[in-house]
């Protein structure tokens, strides 16, 4: 090893150079957001780092599949089947409500409801950093997601789409320090934003006032307003109401439907005013056309 | 002899996948600082080939993987590096436990400026869950550096 006469800048000037890097590097992409094209390629660049992470949770969950016994699986089918039916019978009263909606939007003249496309993802990493919530799935660029998407799960919103790569994207979920969404009551259609805490299971409602018609266990669903999420899917529902007068407001948290905690398979949602369509497999067109 | 210039990378790819794999929430906050073992491994044996420019490099592809803005795990990396990289003849005589004392302070300070640079961006709040992996790391030095010291003598990696 030679290092008397080593090449190159000393090691103090490359530490300076490196850092002052980072900090341009820091600044460009958290105040102008500098990065949001190169982020792509470098998201799909990585993309095989999360593949042969995520490997040993997929190898151990199909193993887990293959060894299910034969009693398991005759439980869980009747209790699909059970449910199926129970959920088919909802459809039923819901057509017809739908039916009934646009008849009185067309009466009344006001917009009817444009229908939604769907298509459902799975989950494929976790990220591990403690300051930010963000999980990553494996639909992308090629199957038409975008940047600022509505991601749900079988119980409610979950998060928005953060950052496409081809094949993955990132979501940002509801309950992460920097995300808010615009919700009202379900109850008496209030209107609240919710800031996410950094916890999983908690949202902050801020700027409400002690005079709110607010209580323990209303159910929030999202307003449709700042033209993120739609409307009307749940969202959270209130856990705790702090009324102390000597604050500005009432301090008001809620925890969210989805389970941030245990999230699996995902819905993303195409609005009708979406800027790109989704681009389906040929087993997921399938799956559409399902009455 | 192919092989043999690759084991650098090779093993701190091992660390980047290690560092990203999904694992139950009460195991991930104990999850050893990976990338920042194996980078201290290589910074303290040949100073020469990894040091200051491998670790920025690194960090922007942790950023990555993490999704903080570009440029936050570079700069914890970088200043890491770069003590271990500057001091490494003095680091080299100490014993492993010494080492790993050290391993865990600059641990620390890793978890600390990520931290900081991420305060200043939003607010988040400073929770003790987040030194909870300097512990692991300290325990998990020993058994990587003799790995990596076995890898670098079979391979003769100057």
């Amino acid at each position: 090893m030679n290092t008397m006469f080593t090449r190159g800048p000393s090691i103090v000037s490359r530490l300076a150079l490196a850092l002052f890097l980072s900090v341009v590097l820091i600044f460009v992409d958290h105040k102008y957001d500098g990065f949001a094209s190169i982020k792509v390629y470098l998201n799909s660049l990585v993309s095989p780092l999360q593949y042969v992470a995520s490997l040993p949770g997929q190898i151990l969950s199909s193993s887990a599949e293959r060894f299910t016994s034969h009693q398991k699986l005759l439980e869980d089918n009747r209790l699909l089947t059970l449910q199926a039916v129970i959920m088919s019978e909802k459809l039923q009263r819901f057509e017809l409500l739908q039916q009934e909606n646009t008849r009185l939007r067309l009466l009344l003249g006001s917009p009817i409801s444009a229908p939604t496309e769907k298509m459902v993802t799975e989950l494929m990493a976790v990220d591990n950093n403690p300051f930010s919530l963000q999980i990553v799935i494996d639909k992308g660029a090629i199957h038409g997601v975008y940047e600022g998407q509505t991601v749900l799960d079988d119980k409610g919103i979950v998060g928005q789409i953060m950052e496409v790569g081809t094949t993955n994207s990132r979501v940002l979920l509801l309950a992460d320090i920097s995300h808010a969404i615009p919700l009202r009551i379900a109850r008496n259609n209030v209107r609240l934003i919710a800031n996410g805490s950094g916890e999983l299971d908690e949202l902050l409602l801020e700027h409400v006032a002690h005079s709110a018609d607010i209580q323990v266990g209303d159910m929030l669903v999202s307003s449709g307003l700042g033209d993120v999420f739609p409307e009307g899917y749940p969202t959270a529902i209130i856990t705790s109401i702090v009324l102390d007068e000597s604050r500005p407001f009432a301090q008001v948290t809620a925890t969210p439907i989805a389970q941030l905690d245990r999230l699996r398979y995902l819905l993303l949602l195409w609005p009708e005013d979406a800027p790109t369509r989704p681009i389906f497999q040929d087993y997921e067109r399938a799956l559409e056309t399902v009455p | 002899m192919k092989l043999r210039s690759y084991i650098i990378a090779l093993s701190i790819i091992v660390a980047l996948v290690l560092q990203i794999v999904p694992m139950p929430l009460t195991v991930d906050k104990f999850r050893p600082d990976w990338v920042l073992l194996v980078l201290s491994y290589w910074a303290l044996a040949l100073p020469n080939r990894v040091n200051v420019g491998v670790a920025f490099f690194i960090g922007i592809v942790l950023d990555v993987l993490m999704g903080t803005s570009l440029g936050v795990h570079s700069f914890a990396l970088c200043v890491n590096v770069f003590v271990l990289a500057a001091n490494y003849q003095r680091l080299r005589n100490y014993s492993i436990w010494q080492q790993s004392v050290i391993i865990g302070t600059l641990s620390a300070l890793y978890h600390l400026l990520v931290f900081w640079l991420q305060h200043l961006q939003t607010d988040v709040n400073f929770l003790f869950n987040y030194l909870w992996p300097v512990l692991p790391s300290m325990l998990m030095w020993p058994w990587v550096f003799a790995l990596l010291r076995k890898v670098r003598r079979q391979f003769r990696i100057t």
